[in-house]
């Protein structure tokens, strides 16, 4: 060993030595430093005398609960920048967090073993509520809520039957605001060929899409046309098209190539970010249109705001705001909240860019058919 | 034609001595126990203090408290770094201070979480350990098996299946017969890439590979159809499987360190003695390290890479079981965050021996379990965390680097005969 490389080790290991002696001491300096004064204040205030009484209620820890209400996600494999529920959802926590001065955490999972470990990670780590999301999670979710009955917890996009006491589950009517949709691409559509894909056939894929036919159908019963959807079968949903994938852009790309050859201008994927893919094509055929899901698209992939009709929003941020602002003001109680047109849980997103699409006569129609469908006069499937 | 001869004495040379080592363990191996212990740890140190750039470089919070102070800077550069070491350490081995509040309080809950970090280290260093045999055996064998990820999948499967459909069985049974299925499934998913290399010469890197694909694809199209969920409305998730299924979990939750652990130790033994104890594990080596010479000695090449790859898979089925039976307890899509791909690395690291497979999955699974606290503590990013693994793991993988950053002097022999024939096993 040369002198030079004895010095490398020697500064390394009196370095680890530092860190390692600085290990115990920390805790004390960092982390609790925002519990402890709690605890500390009452003792130099009061006489020492209390000092006993005073160490009980240290493990209540009333203080720190007001001083940093503490909402914590856990997203499934999508992660948190998904364009879809795991990104809505924070940002519904990130409102809160401006709004209601709260602080808020993820974790991003990157395996179905990692949803257990998140979800007690949070556990230990105290969280006041925590978000998971979507359906995948739902055991887990479960199985964490029974292990910690004095927890709260909310899920995006999966209710339980019978509901359970300590979990939110939040579910959305999303037909309702893709009728909409569908309703409004047939009336912009110039070939009279809209196209819809999904991500995988599920239910909460699948709803998006039966609402869309649904709305188109509507339409050409009012107007007396034939608008044609391509990618999804009323009468038998697993003819539908479907990437099975939901994060492969290049497959969002393919299907949104060929519903185009099939001459479909307006196209309504619901895979998440997949759906990408298929704005990126679109975009460069420059002669059909995008419906975005789950969030404003024109928001969120503004790159594809020019080609970007509207959005069937699923507002998950509004939902997970309420469910946030309830055990705030400690009204949380377990069950299902179901979103829909009427309670605000869904839209239809601005048409932004494209609002000169859109005349003043079908705007109004579209208001009408949103109150219809409110007061039920307008009946889903 | 002048290099041949020179293979076929190198060749021999490597026979001979294989038959007369009776064990594993060079000569060598006291000399360069130094190195052995120095290389893995100055690679850490060194992964973590380039790990500590990349969390101060990516922290707000740092470049705001430059713009107030350069003092101010470096404090809030060490605090944060600190903050997030500290959380890897307490994340993946356990709290001091946390352990003795919990054994002092006296209570269960609490004493548990307070060692959970270690065990769960445990738990996910398990299908590492797994995977990282099945890589190592293949290429002891020479045999590259990328396809280690598509057996796990099949393996899971099978294992799944065998979970929740079967009923009445009792967990003696049960347990180990969906834990076989799994393997069972796996050994034929790397069979197949076997007998192809075997009977038609295909490549197994790109017939495992394309494995791969089809396991994705048709696990897939199995949760969504044949082996989805009851009521769950074509959600590509399996039913649960039944409790006599299940590999025990030694404690309650938060702990979910199991059985699984312990098989898989016992399975890392069971890999060394055959490799290095029996004659078929000779040679499997032999093979292995030059398929010509083994074929001048007089073994059939094709039968022991058929094998190998069915032996390979039939590990690699195993973490996927392990996984279900164990600690998910159904099936659903995001089964593996790349444990057959993570496992070729370790494979290499580990040496492609069994001892330092199961040692570099700990550290794996060491990483990555105080990886979750890290992120919970210091909002570091999961991509973050991923680029800080990934450099440790590449300064452990190559130590030539740590070698010559750090002037070590470099072994004399190593076992590097392992790594080349791995990739040159391919061209017989």
């Amino acid at each position: 060993m040369s002198k030079k490389s004895l010095f490398i080790f020697a500064f390394l290991m009196i370095g680890s030595l530092i860190l390692a002696a600085c290990a115990p001491a920390a805790p004390k300096a960092e982390e609790p430093a925002v519990e402890e004064p709690a605890v500390e204040e009452p003792v130099v205030e009061e006489p020492v005398a209390e000092e006993p009484v005073v160490e009980e209620p240290v493990v209540e820890e009333p203080v720190v609960e007001e001083s940093k209400f503490l909402v914590c996600q856990i997203t499934d494999t999508g992660g948190i920048d998904d364009k879809s529920f795991n990104q809505t959802a924070w940002k519904g926590i990130e409102d809160a967090i401006t709004d209601l001065g709260i602080e808020g955490k993820y974790l991003e999972s990157q395996e179905v073993a990692d949803y257990e470990k998140y979800l007690n990670a949070f556990i230990e780590e105290g969280c006041d509520l925590i978000v998971t999301v979507g359906f995948l999670i739902g055991d887990a979710t479960a199985a964490a809520a029974e292990a910690n009955p004095d927890n709260n917890f909310s899920i995006v996009d999966f209710a339980y039957d019978p509901p359970v006491d300590n979990i939110v589950g939040q579910i959305f009517q999303t037909d309702e605001s893709a009728f909409l949709a569908g309703y409004a691409a047939a009336a912009v559509t110039k070939t009279g060929i809209v196209g819809t894909f999904g991500g995988l056939p599920i239910p909460t894929v699948t709803i998006f899409m039966k609402g869309f036919v649904e709305g188109v159908n509507y339409y050409n019963e009012v107007k007396g046309t034939d608008v044609v959807v391509l990618g999804y079968d009323l009468e038998d949903e697993t003819k539908g098209l479907f990437s099975m994938d939901f994060d492969d852009q290049q497959k969002g790309r393919e299907l949104a190539v060929s519903l185009m050859d099939e001459g479909a201008d307006v196209i309504m994927p619901v895979a998440g970010p997949v759906g990408l893919g298929a704005a990126a094509a679109i975009q460069e055929r420059g002669n059909a249109y995008l419906i975005g899901v789950d969030s404003d698209w024109y928001l969120t992939a503004p790159e594809y705001g020019a080609i970007t009709l509207t959005s069937v929003m699923k507002m998950m941020d509004a939902t997970t705001f309420q469910v946030i602002e309830s055990v705030l003001d400690g009204t949380f109680t377990g069950g299902n909240i179901v979103g829909t047109l009427a309670n605000g849980g869904l839209e239809l997103a601005p048409f932004h860019d494209l609002s000169d699409l859109i005349s003043a006569e079908l705007q109004a129609e579209l208001d009408q058919i949103q109150e219809d469908i409110i007061a039920g006069k307008i009946v889903l499937q | 034609m002048k290099r041949e001869p020179n293979k076929f004495e190198e060749a021999g040379q490597v026979l001979l001595q294989e038959i007369n080592e009776t064990g594993d363990e060079p000569t060598t191996q006291k000399r360069s126990l130094w190195s052995a212990i120095a290389i893995p740890v100055l690679a850490i140190l060194t992964g973590l203090i380039i790990g500590a750039v990349l969390v101060a470089a990516t922290s707000t919070s740092v470049y705001e408290a430059f713009e107030h102070s350069f003092g101010e800077g470096l404090r809030t550069i060490f605090i944060e770094v600190f903050t997030a070491y500290k959380a890897l350490f307490t994340g993946s081995i356990g709290d001091p201070a946390k352990i003795s509040n919990a054994l002092g309080s006296g209570d269960d809950r609490l004493i548990r979480a307070a060692f959970n970090p270690f065990l769960e280290s445990l738990v996910q260093a398990t299908p590492y350990i797994f995977a990282g045999l099945a890589v190592a055996l293949g290429f002891r064998s020479g045999l590259f098996n990328i396809g280690v990820e598509g057996q796990l999948f099949i393996g899971a499967a099978c294992a799944t299946y065998v979970g929740y459909a079967i009923t009445g069985l009792p967990f003696i049974i049960h347990m180990p017969l969906a834990f076989l299925a799994g393997a069972l499934g796996g050994a034929l998913w790397g069979f197949i890439p076997g007998l192809l290399k075997a009977t038609t010469g295909g490549h197994e890197v790109i017939n495992t590979i394309m494995m791969n694909y089809i396991a994705f694809r048709l696990t897939e199209w199995l949760l969504s159809g044949a082996m989805t969920r009851p009521g769950s409305g074509g959600m590509p998730i399996s039913p649960l499987i039944q409790e006599s299924a299940q590999i025990p979990q030694f404690f309650q939750s938060p702990i979910r360190f199991h059985l699984g652990f312990f098989i898989a130790l016992g399975v890392a033994w069971l890999v060394w003695w055959l490799l290095f104890k029996t004659k078929w594990g000779l040679n499997l080596r032999t093979v292995g390290a030059n398929p010509r010479a083994a074929k001048y000695a007089g073994l059939s090449i094709g039968k022991s890479y058929a094998i190998a790859m069915a032996i390979s898979g039939a590990l690699a089925g195993m973490a996927g079981g392990v996984q279900i039976l164990a600690v998910n307890r159904s099936m659903a899509l995001g089964l593996s965050s790349g444990y057959g791909f993570d496992s070729i690395a370790l494979a290499l690291i580990g040496n492609n021996h069994p001892l330092g497979v199961v040692l570099t999955s700990i550290l794996f699974g060491t990483l990555r379990n105080g990886a979750t606290r890290m992120m919970v503590v210091s909002k570091i990013p999961v991509d973050i965390v991923d680029v800080m693994q990934a450099i440790i793991l590449m300064f452990v993988a190559a130590p030539a680097i740590i070698r010559s950053l750090y002037r070590l002097r470099k072994p004399k022999q190593e076992e590097e005969t392992a790594f080349v024939s791995g990739w040159g096993g391919g061209q017989s």
